[in-house]
């Protein structure tokens, strides 16, 4: 059942105003939908904060959730249970598509513990010379001259062999950087679940750069793949 | 409303370009709703009959009647109203050019575009309502009651504004639209209600005006959209054009006749364009031959080769949108199981052996499913979410719909950018909180502009409207926070809500629709308010069933004089003759069920001559032609005697 793993206030129920410890999804008294509960994604699910998840048995979850809240089954009810329903499936369907993606799991859970990750919304930051791994620099300095001439070359309707080649090896360097930082996180994920206080803070710093330098590189690739398309 | 209708039943709409639909659930399987002339399909036309002397208001028309009026007066008729639901006048600049739309000439920027139609002007969903009246009213002739709660489909791709000007549409009808589904999730419920699927499927939806593709999972009865893409205008009508088009220049490269001055002879061409059209999906050949206004003829031939080539970059428009949501759902074309073909222009062969190729299906020794009639499925899967939705049914008490968002919700931020809020592709409902502050001191209000798309200037996105936060404290600058909620809800429409957390006021937001219409606008429009009223509802059956009892008796009188009466024993003479006495008094009475009975009673009466007559009919359209040509004739040129009583409006 799904439940609020902090101490929740006692609340009233809407419609039968009997008072609830647990904030759960339904009145434990007349079983009608309750608000959203408070608490984050994790305890949606009825989960502890933890990086490595069971992703079949989170989509199961999810089903079995979405089948008791979800806005289709509460169609030609009241208002009050059709403004809970679609509150509650919004929060459920937040939450699964947040903690199903490890990236975006792991950068959820380093903001509940209050790291510090920049907000990226648009493409520009890629452009910021700041922003570039400096191990990195070379090549991507290299690498965007080689996108430019390739834009270029499009516009003009010629094709460029050898820099496509050069491109696409690129891309596959850049492909394989990915992947690198993907199993450090992984690694980061088990110190983090099973790791004491000091050793989590360790983690988390770790984990808020290599966040830091997958984006980068994701955008990067993206790039390329996008130049590559076009013709 | 407080409490929403706990009974009655939920009907599912399919309120397409080219064709409009209306279906229930049958016990366990979904069935189409005919309208009084027997036909499926409502084509999505609308006519205003001439003005009546008294100076009252013309009556309006819908469907197969109202399509006769398109070759008469053109100007009082409208089709594939749709393309321009829900879109602004610069948005529709390309549609105008390409359909006889006449814009009201007083329409400003800004404003919802209304069409003139005769001597009256209409918005877009005004049009549509009108439309889904006539279906509202096919269900309730169909049941004997009152419907008043619809589920109706609309395009994956469509954006917030076409689908809240898609449900105003339903208001103005006098349905509560109790959710909008799309199309091509409904077609795999549909598919997917006979089947325990399990596994990816891909719906690629090719319909009059528009393109959808989905990609669904499907596990123990929940359809898990994936991802969808498409194009809101890319459909038949596109190949339609494209035809049109050359025969209208070869007409005036070779005849010397402009025939766009003269619209009824346009649309007659249109006519013999869809028909070649439908032709080519089956033969090699199609042929025009056209009278032209003076005199002269305009012949061709098109060889199915040709026809083609020349519809092969509108077909490639719908393969970028495929390409894109495999990737969005993070799959290749051969981790589709199944295909599924909807809309009617994926009768065309080409789109065939193109979906083919985009999934690899022959290769796979797979092919695309095509079981279920593709001008129908939607509206069938409509009606399985409408069964859904009314709930306690057995046989769809499993099946739950999980449906995205199909474009990005973005603010605009400094500099033109969008801050994206919301990604494509998210479950719906789905919500994102974002916090905002003042600039200047003392400032009381914050606007904020919301848009949907997928490109990185606001400038670039749809425009979906600009909020005013008001009643901001004054404070120093930079200390308000403001928390605005942003929502898409099961129907894809955003709701807004903000509150000012450091004086905990909720901040008030007013909203304004780039394009759309105003609570107070849909309700001026609403049409025929007292159309709940049980005693209105008993009066317009009775009118309904006089009408069709009236429209019968005169289709029979004029009969007798047909060859196929003499075909006829002296048996079956005096038999309808004898039906024919009990309508006419009958019909006298306030009867509305005797009417009825009657009126079928007669029907039944007729049905050897209606056989006689269609014989007749089909060795006419025979000669010189095929089967199939003569068969797909024969849909428009049935003329059994059948009731057909045009849709009135008040």
């Amino acid at each position: 059942m799904l439940k609020v793993i902090d101490s929740a206030v006692p609340v009233a129920c809407w419609s039968c105003s009997v008072a609830h410890n647990d904030v759960t999804l339904f009145c434990p008294h007349c079983s009608k939908i309750q608000p959203p509960p408070g608490g984050d994604y994790f305890s949606v699910f009825g989960l502890e904060e933890r990086l490595d998840l069971d992703l079949a048995a989170l989509e199961h979850e999810f089903h079995r959730l979405s089948r008791k809240v979800h806005p289709d089954r509460f169609a030609r009810s009241g208002d009050n249970e059709r403004q809970w329903s679609l509150a509650d499936t919004a929060l459920l369907n937040d939450a699964y598509r947040t903690l199903k993606d490890p990236l975006h799991r792991t950068e959820y859970l380093l903001k509940l513990r209050g790291a510090e990750i920049g907000e990226e919304h648009s493409g520009k930051d890629r452009k910021d010379p700041s922003r570039v791994p400096a191990d990195l620099l070379e090549e991507v300095f290299e690498l965007n001259m080689q996108l430019e001439e390739m834009r270029t070359a499009h516009k003009m309707g010629e094709e460029d062999p050898d820099l496509q080649a050069s491109l696409e090896q690129a891309k596959r360097k850049f492909d394989g950087l990915e992947q690198e930082v993907d199993q450090d996180l992984r690694k980061q994920w088990q110190l983090w679940d099973n790791g004491d206080a000091a050793a989590r803070k360790a983690a988390e710093k770790t984990m808020v750069a290599l966040l830091d330098r997958r984006r980068y590189l994701s955008n990067l690739v993206r790039d390329v793949t996008e130049t590559l398309g076009a013709e | 409303m407080a409490e929403s209708n706990q009974s009655g039943r939920v009907v599912g709409i399919d309120l397409g370009t080219t064709n409009s639909l209306v279906a229930y659930m049958q016990g366990d399987a979904p069935v189409v709703i005919p309208g009084v002339d027997g036909s499926n399909l409502v084509p999505s036309v609308v006519a205003l009959d001439p003005m009546p002397a008294d100076g009252g208001r013309p009556t309006v028309t819908v469907g197969n009647s109202a399509r006769k009026t398109l070759i008469e007066s053109p100007e009082r008729v409208i089709y594939s109203v749709k393309r321009l639901m829900g879109r602004g006048l610069e948005e529709i600049q390309d549609e105008l050019k390409l359909f006889p739309f006449r814009l009201a000439d007083d329409v400003e920027a800004g404003e919802v575009p209304r069409i003139q139609l005769g001597e009256l002007r209409f918005t877009p969903p005004e049009i549509s309502a009108y439309i889904l009246r006539q279906l509202k009213r096919n269900a309730e002739r169909f049941f004997g009651a009152p419907v008043t709660q619809a589920v109706i489909t609309v395009p994956a791709y469509f954006n917030d504004a076409q689908r809240q000007a898609t449900k105003d549409a339903g208001r103005m009808a006098g349905l509560e639209v109790l959710r909008l589904v799309n199309e091509p999730t409904a077609a795999a419920l549909a598919y997917g209600l006979d089947r325990a699927n399990v596994g990816t499927i891909a719906v690629y939806d090719f319909g009059g005006g528009t393109f959808d593709i989905s990609i669904l999972k499907l596990r123990d009865g929940i359809f898990e959209v994936q991802s969808t893409n498409g194009d809101t205008h890319l459909g038949g009508d596109d190949i339609d054009n494209l035809l049109l088009t050359i025969a209208l220049d070869e007409i005036y490269a070779e005849h010397g006749v402009d025939l766009r001055l003269h619209p009824g002879a346009v649309q007659a061409l249109r006519k013999a364009a869809i028909e070649a059209k439908i032709r080519l999906s089956s033969e090699q050949f199609a042929s025009f031959d056209i009278e032209l206004p003076n005199g002269d003829r305009y012949q061709r031939e098109i060889p199915r080769g040709v026809f083609e080539l020349l519809i092969e970059p509108v077909l490639a428009r719908t393969a970028a949108p495929c390409k894109q949501a495999l990737t969005d759902a993070g799959i290749t074309a051969d981790q589709v199981d199944e295909v599924v073909l909807v809309g009617g222009s994926t009768r065309i062969p080409a789109v065939r052996s193109l979906v083919d190729d985009l999934f690899r299906l022959a290769a796979r020794g797979k092919k695309p499913h095509t079981e279920l009639n593709p001008d129908e499925v939607v509206a069938l899967g409509a009606a399985v979410q409408a069964d859904i939705l009314a709930g306690a049914s057995k046989s769809t008490e499993e099946m739950l719909l999980l449906d995205v968002t199909p474009l990005s919700l973005g603010i605009e931020a400094l500099g033109g950018t969008v801050a994206r809020i919301i990604q494509r592709n998210s479950t719906i409902p789905a919500s994102a909180t974002e916090h905002f502050t003042t600039g200047v001191d003392g400032q009381t209000n914050v606007a904020i502009h919301v848009v949907q798309g997928e490109r990185e200037l606001a400038a670039d996105c749809r425009s979906l409207a600009r909020f005013d936060l008001k009643g901001i404290p004054p404070m120093t600058a930079g200390l308000p926070r403001i928390e605005v909620r942003f929502l898409i809800d099961a129907d894809g429409i955003l709701q807004v809500s903000a509150r000012e957390q450091r004086s905990g006021l909720a901040a008030e937001i007013e909203v304004k629709p780039t394009y759309g219409l105003t609570d107070e606008q849909v309700e001026t429009m609403i049409l025929d308010s007292f159309d709940h009223a049980e005693e209105d509802f008993a009066k317009r059956l009775l009118i309904e069933a006089r009408n069709e009892a009236e429209s019968i008796l005169s289709k029979v009188g004029g009969v007798r004089t047909n060859p196929a009466w003499g075909q006829l024993t002296g048996e079956e003479q005096s038999a309808i003759q004898a039906a024919v006495t009990h309508l006419a008094s009958v019909n006298q009475g306030d009867d509305m069920s005797a009417i009825r009975e009657a009126t079928l009673a007669l029907d039944k009466a007729t049905g050897r001559l209606a056989e006689l007559m269609m014989d007749a009919a089909v060795s006419t359209a025979l000669r010189g032609k095929t089967m199939t040509a003569a068969g797909e004739q024969l849909e428009e040129a049935v003329t059994a005697p059948h009731a057909m009583a045009p849709a009135e409006f008040k």
